[in-house]
């Protein structure tokens, strides 16, 4: 039975169904059987694709986690919680996890609130924003691939720009990549850039999802500019704010692309981020049983960090 | 209201950041016509004292760049068909259908989304092997078929299309799969080109997966290909930066052309959240 046929009341459309029931709930069972089946289909790439490459490689991980394999990735032995002990114990643990929490300090507010003010100043109707939107956009289609080779260039220790430029204004040669307090510094400067796109893109469509209304009546209850961004914008922009914060301090976890182009993880573990050194006991040193154990930690720490920040940052978020 | 000073000021301190922002990308294509006495001088030019476009055939003889397109191109313009197909049929049956179970799948697609790509990372690479797909195609493409975000942003814009459409097309003897393939996605094309724009760059950029599943230059992609380009000590700067400059000019063209279907996907990501 259609809903506009419904809506409508035909009474002759009803006449029938009342005449035919039987046969109705007959045929509709064959057709909603028939349509179950064709959904099913219509969902079966999408089922078998992730059956195959994430539910069970999810299993896969907690099994190779278990055991200990020999590097051409076969299983030699149960070693029961031997790969998690091995991985804590380690001093690489605890050293990633501190890289990893520092780079998400370097990067995550100072990329947010470039971005805000970026957004910010371009939430207007002047002439030639649009060139200015493009502009901060445009670091979201560069990939970390050949943003990392352009920053190896601009970072080098003599002939890169940034040294030369520093040195114009008389300050002394700063050992980008090659220093172990440096590095993180350098790679976070390169990731900033490279995020800014989206945090802008996603930033200023939340401005423009505010109402001018509510902007218009502030004006006339003569709020100016930053007392209107303060009182109106951030609380109406704070789901926006929630989510950039979510997706960045998760992408700051995954990074890697830079890190491998840029300094390999050094100079002395400085960089040496948790995906990079995943990657590493995986795939450099053929260790596939505590590479996946550290891939589990990091899957429970991105889990237990969204958690969180719903439990506690949602709360404080306000939705219009 | 604002003084005519304060939107000077803000004109100036747009322009500022702007520069700072443009400068990367700037410098790769100044880099990339200089030639190679100008790239390696010190002090280094800002601004290219003439240019030579030469470096961009040059580039093409010490690397296989042209192959590295080639094959960026096709993983990536295979994985957005890929994912479009695949998505949206997933999405038209949680949109459109009546089935047993709806609910619980759902939730299993949305589980889907909360697993970091690392997790699977170290799994699909011994999957891969064991099948031989090491430096193929498939090896490059299959994985990343199916979509749960792509899934979802399809299955928002479906929701919205009017029911009383699909009764009309019912009347007519419609079924699903004509209703599907002949009125839904004709009306879905601004969201189906969003989804297109989204998946193609995020293969065209990708960069961990190939460099596993990659060990042959034939069989590079791009990404992984400019940063071999860049171990080379050898190679000269202005070689290295023409073939950045090829590289990343496909994207900036897609950023001309898609910056409102990007912004639109990306909105959509973020309503999610």
């Amino acid at each position: 039975m259609s809903e506009l046929d419904n809506r409508i009341g035909l009474p002759a459309a009803r006449r029938r169904v009342w005449g035919t029931s039987q046969r109705r709930t007959a045929s509709l069972r064959v057709q909603r059987m028939r349509e179950n089946m064709l959904a099913y289909g219509f969902l079966a790439p999408s089922l078998l694709l992730f059956a195959v490459f994430l539910f069970y490689p999810m299993f896969k991980s907690v099994y190779l986690s278990l055991h200990s394999t020999d590097p051409t990735g076969q299983i030699a032995a149960y070693v029961g919680l031997d790969n998690f002990k091995a991985v804590f114990q380690s001093g690489l643990f605890l050293q990633g996890m501190k890289v990893t929490l520092l780079f998400v300090l370097f990067t995550v507010p100072t990329g947010m609130l470039a971005a805000l003010i970026l957004a910010a100043l371009t939430h207007n109707r002047f002439k030639g924003m649009r060139i200015f939107q493009f502009v901060f956009s445009l670091p979201v289609v560069l990939s970390v691939g050949s943003s990392a080779v352009i920053w190896k260039f601009l970072f080098h220790p003599t002939l890169g720009m940034l040294n030369y430029l520093l040195g114009k204004v008389g300050i002394d040669p700063i050992p980008w990549l090659t220093s172990p307090d440096w590095a993180l510094i350098s790679i976070s400067i390169m990731t900033i850039w490279m995020n800014l796109g989206f945090n802008y893109i996603i930033l200023s469509s939340g401005l423009q999802g505010i109402p001018d209304e509510i902007y218009e009546s502030a004006k006339i209850d003569g709020a100016g500019p930053l007392l209107t961004f303060r009182k109106i914008s951030m609380p109406l922009l704070s789901p926006t704010l929630f989510f950039v914060t979510v997706v960045s301090i998760i992408g700051a976890f995954q990074s890697f692309g830079q890190i491998n182009i840029l300094t390999r993880g050094g100079p002395m573990d400085s960089t040496n981020v948790f995906v990079y050194s995943i990657y590493q006991e995986a795939f450099v040193n053929f260790r596939f049983g505590t590479g996946s154990a550290q891939a589990l930690i990091l899957f429970a720490v991105i889990m237990l960090l969204t958690l969180i920040q719903f439990k506690w940052v949602e709360r404080k978020v306000h939705y219009q | 209201m604002r003084t005519p000073w304060t939107k000077t000021l803000l004109y100036v301190l747009l322009t500022i950041c702007a520069a700072l922002v443009l400068y990367p990308v700037l410098y790769t294509f100044f880099m990339a016509v200089m030639t190679p006495e100008d790239a390696s001088a010190y002090p280094p030019h800002i601004i290219p004292q003439s240019i030579d476009l030469s470096n961009f055939t040059e580039v093409f003889d010490i690397v296989p760049i042209g192959s590295f397109i080639g094959n960026t191109f096709l993983v990536a313009g295979l994985t957005m068909l890929g994912q479009l197909v695949t998505a949206s049929m997933a999405a038209y049956a949680f949109a459109k259908m009546e089935f047993k179970g709806k609910n619980v799948i759902f939730s299993m697609f949305v589980a889907t989304m909360m697993i970091p790509w690392e997790v699977t990372m170290i799994p699909n690479y011994l999957t891969v092997r064991s099948w031989g797909w090491l430096d193929t195609y498939q090896g490059l493409t299959v994985p990343f078929l199916a979509t749960a975000f792509g899934t979802f942003l399809l299955r928002q814009f479906f929701m919205q299309l009017p029911k009383e459409l699909f009764e009309a097309a019912k009347i007519d003897g419609c079924g699903h799969i004509r209703y599907f393939v002949s009125h839904v996605l004709p009306l879905s094309r601004p969201a189906l080109g969003t989804l297109a724009i989204y998946s193609f760059l995020s293969m065209y950029n990708s960069y961990l997966w190939p460099l596993l599943v990659t060990n042959t230059p034939e069989m590079r992609t791009v990404q992984i290909g400019i940063s071999m380009l860049e171990f080379q000590e050898s190679t000269a700067w202005n070689l290295v930066f023409a073939g950045t400059a090829l590289v990343i000019l496909p994207s900036l063209l897609l950023l001309v052309f898609g910056l409102k279907q990007l912004v639109r996907g990306m909105a959509a990501g973020a309503l999610k959240g």
